[in-house]
């Protein structure tokens, strides 16, 4: 049995699963109408979660002030998810409900996700398409005018809601577009090319935020009475990963700082279809729907440093190891089950390419059968990107794929009510750790980001205003005057230390230390070896780092440099995190814990908690809290999709 | 077809410099080796910056982020065309195996009257978002809406309205055109949401109302050079131009409700 920690209390209600919101709802204190425009929230990020939790807040009478890191909340990397997102509608008649979705959430999360958090999300699954249609979200449409939904990432039912392959984009316009008409109509204050250095705590509740304006180097501080980080996931502590540049740890890790415990780091989600590393330039990898494995077979040589090209390989030649290994889902195993299959049969030396760190998704039966028209049209924009990068045509040869980093499970630790351990900071969207558990299926981050905005944070932050005094503060108090200068004493300290390395190349280093050692597969050895080579890497940056221009203007090099200076504290915490739980459960997959088969084996006894690290310094090493896991409704079992 | 990977290319580069937006900018030269032809062409301006840090000079500053073609964030004009060369792509969707070894490379930032340069090639473009906020949206509060399939669309004006929100806010329009119009950025918007039956309420003031504010921050207007067409990284056509100016008939004609 997992011993609970006494400073994580979930508030998850109890009771029937199905009633458990409701009754939440029903017993939060609300705020009086009139009363709601005297509290002030600040948003943190304008991706899904912040611009729908800033525009749905405001749209309730509260007072907003959202800040971005883009130049437009428009850019917010939410705009770049492709293939859809989930809801229990039924519309199919397919035999979908709100149970369903719970059960394959919780399942595919490899049970290490609050039961009570993935059924509320189920349940608001609905409301959040609803909502965005009424917005005017180009979903996909069927002849005769309603929704078209598919099945995405191997569900059993067809519960996906798309816009052609730019769904990221399309929910992302329409939360925008919410969010431009309040900053019209006066409601929200737009703070963009802002980047959030520190949270400031005032009586032990978060009052505000220190962040650098981007385009002068100055410093702003701003007051308020609650603060939501919604800041996405640190995916690029990998250096090479489908997040787009500016995705950083910074926000979360300096809440981290200030009292907001660190939940499940280790769970990060490698996306098995992705366009291969071409070479040490690399700046970014760029996914491939996962919709693609709907059609395409994934394959390697039976032979091993097969050198021919892939329409000289006979089929009899050809290991279709997924449909070999797995006959009941074949391609459509869950990611974290395909990305491993691929890296095992490039480590044994079958990958393709002139990497040999590529597999084959072919698409050569499914234009067999279903006409090239026919693939065009569900897929073209993918094929054309794919043709783009590569200047290959997937037409006439397979395509190339392998694994990268695409999304991070962990995040800010926080109750049912989206706050995290520091009082009065909520926590939304993937940069908090719950509903995936330790793994995420397809087409359910947007679906989680514009919960927590839309359905979430805008009724359980009415508790934190009723429930605590909040005397008013201002910008100018003592908290807020030493969190600057801390801060900024943080940028002379980067600025000051003249070395001769530039920031890319730690950040590369760091990368290639996290991918190789705490990447898709993780061992004891592998993972001490990583915490010293970080170790030596961060003193490195301290002594060695050179950072060209001065704090006193746009400085896109200084920027990066921050980054790159909290990804280097919080890789440790994250290999901390990998080292300590003994067990293989979703995208974490410890060599030393696996069946006979290769397939993750997990230890419910030892490890059915969320680990939750409270910071206590630089190279000390965290504390482990754990909240413990229930499983009432989904009885945890081993994952088998043979 | 791909270069050989292995193949190193140099090119000259003139880029303009600008410390900042009250400062004098000019075109400066550099040369940048060791270029891949499979590099990016923003990955290739990563390699000259790696120098420049390497010689202890100051990077050039430009916009990205997503570096796969939807964020819109990234905005050079290049050889004086926006987004360069090719065709529907974004500057970081080109690839230099499109590029001649040794060639000389002219690249500016994105230049209009309403998006001041900051520095070097980053531009603001904030008036898009202050055109969106006077009428690029439906008026929906949250929680209010009815059930998903209670509104249909026939499915070829959703597609229709799709192809126009596939606009990805760049502004390339604007730089491509010689009035500096943002003609295609609005009208892109304003089709969207004016195909679909849940625009109708807002139909007749949200194009007046875009335009207003577009005119305001300094936008020209639309003489049919069809530039910012044949610029649009997502093929947005000039039709949605035609459409606004339907829409903006229609509503200088509707009669004003008290």
């Amino acid at each position: 049995m997992v011993e609970a920690s006494k400073r994580l209390s979930s508030k998850a209600p109890r009771g029937p699963i199905a009633e458990r919101w409701d009754k939440h709802r029903f017993n939060m204190k609300l705020v009086n109408p009139s009363n709601k425009r005297r509290f002030h929230v600040l948003v943190v990020g304008s991706g899904l979660a912040g611009a729908s939790a800033a525009a749905s807040l405001a749209e309730l009478g509260y007072k907003i002030t959202c800040f971005c890191i883009q130049d437009s909340p428009r850019r917010a990397h939410s705009i770049a998810a492709q293939g859809g997102i989930n809801a229990a509608k039924n519309y199919p008649n397919d035999g979908d409900s709100v149970y369903r979705l719970f059960y394959d959430t919780v399942k595919g999360g490899d049970f290490r996700a609050r039961e009570s958090n993935v059924y509320r999300l189920a349940q608001i699954s609905n409301s959040i398409i609803d909502q965005c249609a009424a917005q005017g979200v180009p979903f996909a449409r069927e002849y005769g005018g309603a929704l078209s939904n598919r099945s995405f990432g191997g569900a059993q039912v067809s519960r996906t809601f798309y816009a052609r392959g730019q769904t990221g984009q399309q929910l992302l316009l329409g939360a925008y577009s919410s969010l431009m008409r309040q900053v019209g109509l006066g409601k929200v204050s737009m703070f963009p090319r802002r980047e959030m250095l520190d949270v400031v705590v005032v009586d032990g509740v978060a009052r505000g935020i220190v962040c650098r304006n981007l385009t002068t180097g100055a410093y702003e501080r701003y007051a308020g009475d609650a603060v939501l980080l919604c800041t996405g996931g640190y995916g690029n502590v990998f250096y090479l990963s489908t997040n787009a540049k500016a995705c950083n740890v910074t926000a979360s890790w300096r809440a981290h700082k200030r009292g907001a415990f660190f939940a499940n780091p280790c769970f990060t989600q490698i996306h098995p279809t992705c366009i291969p590393v071409s070479g040490s330039h690399q700046s970014k990898l760029t996914l491939m729907s996962e919709s693609l494995r709907n059609d395409g077979r994934v394959w390697v040589p039976k032979r091993a440093e097969d050198g021919r090209a892939a329409r000289d390989i006979p089929e009899e030649e050809r290991d279709y190891y997924l449909e070999r290994r797995y006959p009941s889902f074949g391609n459509l195993v869950p990611r974290d089950v395909a990305s491993r299959a691929a890296k095992e049969r490039c480590d044994a030396g079958y990958g393709v390419g002139s990497t040999g760190l590529a597999v084959y998704l072919d698409f050569r039966d499914a234009i067999r059968r279903d006409g090239q028209d026919l693939i065009r049209q569900k897929y073209g924009n993918l094929f054309q990107m794919y043709e783009k990068i590569t200047a290959e045509d997937p037409y006439s040869a397979p395509m190339r794929i392998f694994p990268a980093v695409h999304y991070t499970m962990g995040g800010l630790w926080v109750d049912y009510n989206l706050e995290s351990t520091l009082p009065g900071l909520f926590v939304l969207g993937e940069a908090n750790f719950s509903d995936h558990g330790a793994n995420r299926l397809g087409a359910s981050a947007l679906m989680q980001g514009l919960a927590d905005g839309y359905f979430v944070a805008p009724y359980t932050i009415a508790g934190h205003f009723t429930g605590r005094p909040l005397p008013a503060v201002s910008a100018d108090a003592a908290e807020f005057l030493a969190s600057e200068s801390e801060v900024r004493g943080r940028t002379e300290k980067i600025l000051g230390v003249g070395g001769r390395r530039t920031v890319d190349s730690f950040h590369r280093e760091l990368g290639g230390i996290m991918w190789h050692l705490c990447g898709m597969a993780r061992s004891a050895d592998g993972l001490n070896r990583a915490r010293e080579q970080v170790q030596t890497l961060r003193a490195e940056f301290w002594e060695n780092v050179t950072i060209s221009g001065s704090g006193a203007s746009l400085n896109q090099d200084l920027e990066h440099a921050g980054r790159v200076a909290d990804f280097l504290e919080f890789a440790e915490l994250m290999i901390d995190d990998a080292a300590h739980r003994c067990e293989s459960c979703g995208g974490h997959f410890r060599e030393e814990h696996q069946t006979e088969d290769g397939e993750a084996r997990r230890n419910d006894d030892k490890f059915s908690y969320a680990a939750a690290w409270e910071y206590r310094g630089v190279g000390s090493a965290a504390k482990l809290h754990k909240e413990a896991l229930e499983f009432e409704y989904v009885k945890p079992s081993q994952r088998s999709y043979k | 077809m791909s270069g050989d990977p292995t193949s190193s290319m140099g090119f000259t580069l003139k880029i303009w410099r600008q410390s900042a937006p009250d400062a004098k900018g000019t075109m400066e030269t550099y040369h940048v080796a060791d270029v891949s032809p499979d590099m990016s062409f923003l990955e290739m301006l990563d390699v000259l910056n790696e120098s420049l840090i390497g010689e202890g000079r100051e990077p050039v500053a430009f916009d990205h982020d997503c570096r796969e073609g939807i964020c819109g964030a990234c905005s050079l004009v290049i050889d004086g065309q926006a987004h360069g060369p090719e065709t529907e792509t974004t500057v970081c969707q080109l690839h230099m195996r499109h590029y001649s070894d040794g060639a000389t490379i002219h690249i500016e930032p994105f230049r209009a009257n309403a998006f001041p340069v900051l520095k070097d090639l980053v531009i603001d473009r904030s008036a898009f978002d202050r055109i969106i906020a006077e009428g690029g949206f439906i008026s929906t509060h949250t929680g209010s809406a009815p059930d998903a399939n209670a509104i249909t669309v026939a499915k070829d004006l959703a597609e229709r309205a799709m192809d126009a929100a596939a606009c990805i806010g760049c502004g390339a329009c604007v730089a491509a055109c010689p009035n500096s119009a943002a003609m295609l950025f609005v009208g892109a918007k304003v089709s969207h949401l004016a195909l679909l039956p849940q625009g109708q309420a807002e139909r007749n003031r949200r194009g007046l109302a875009m335009v207003a504010r577009m005119d305001q921050e300094g936008f020209g207007n639309c003489t049919n050079h069809f530039e910012c067409m044949a610029a649009c990284p997502k093929g947005i056509s000039v039709e949605n131009i035609a459409r606004l100016n339907r829409e903006l008939l229609r509503g200088a004609l509707a009669p004003r409700r008290v």
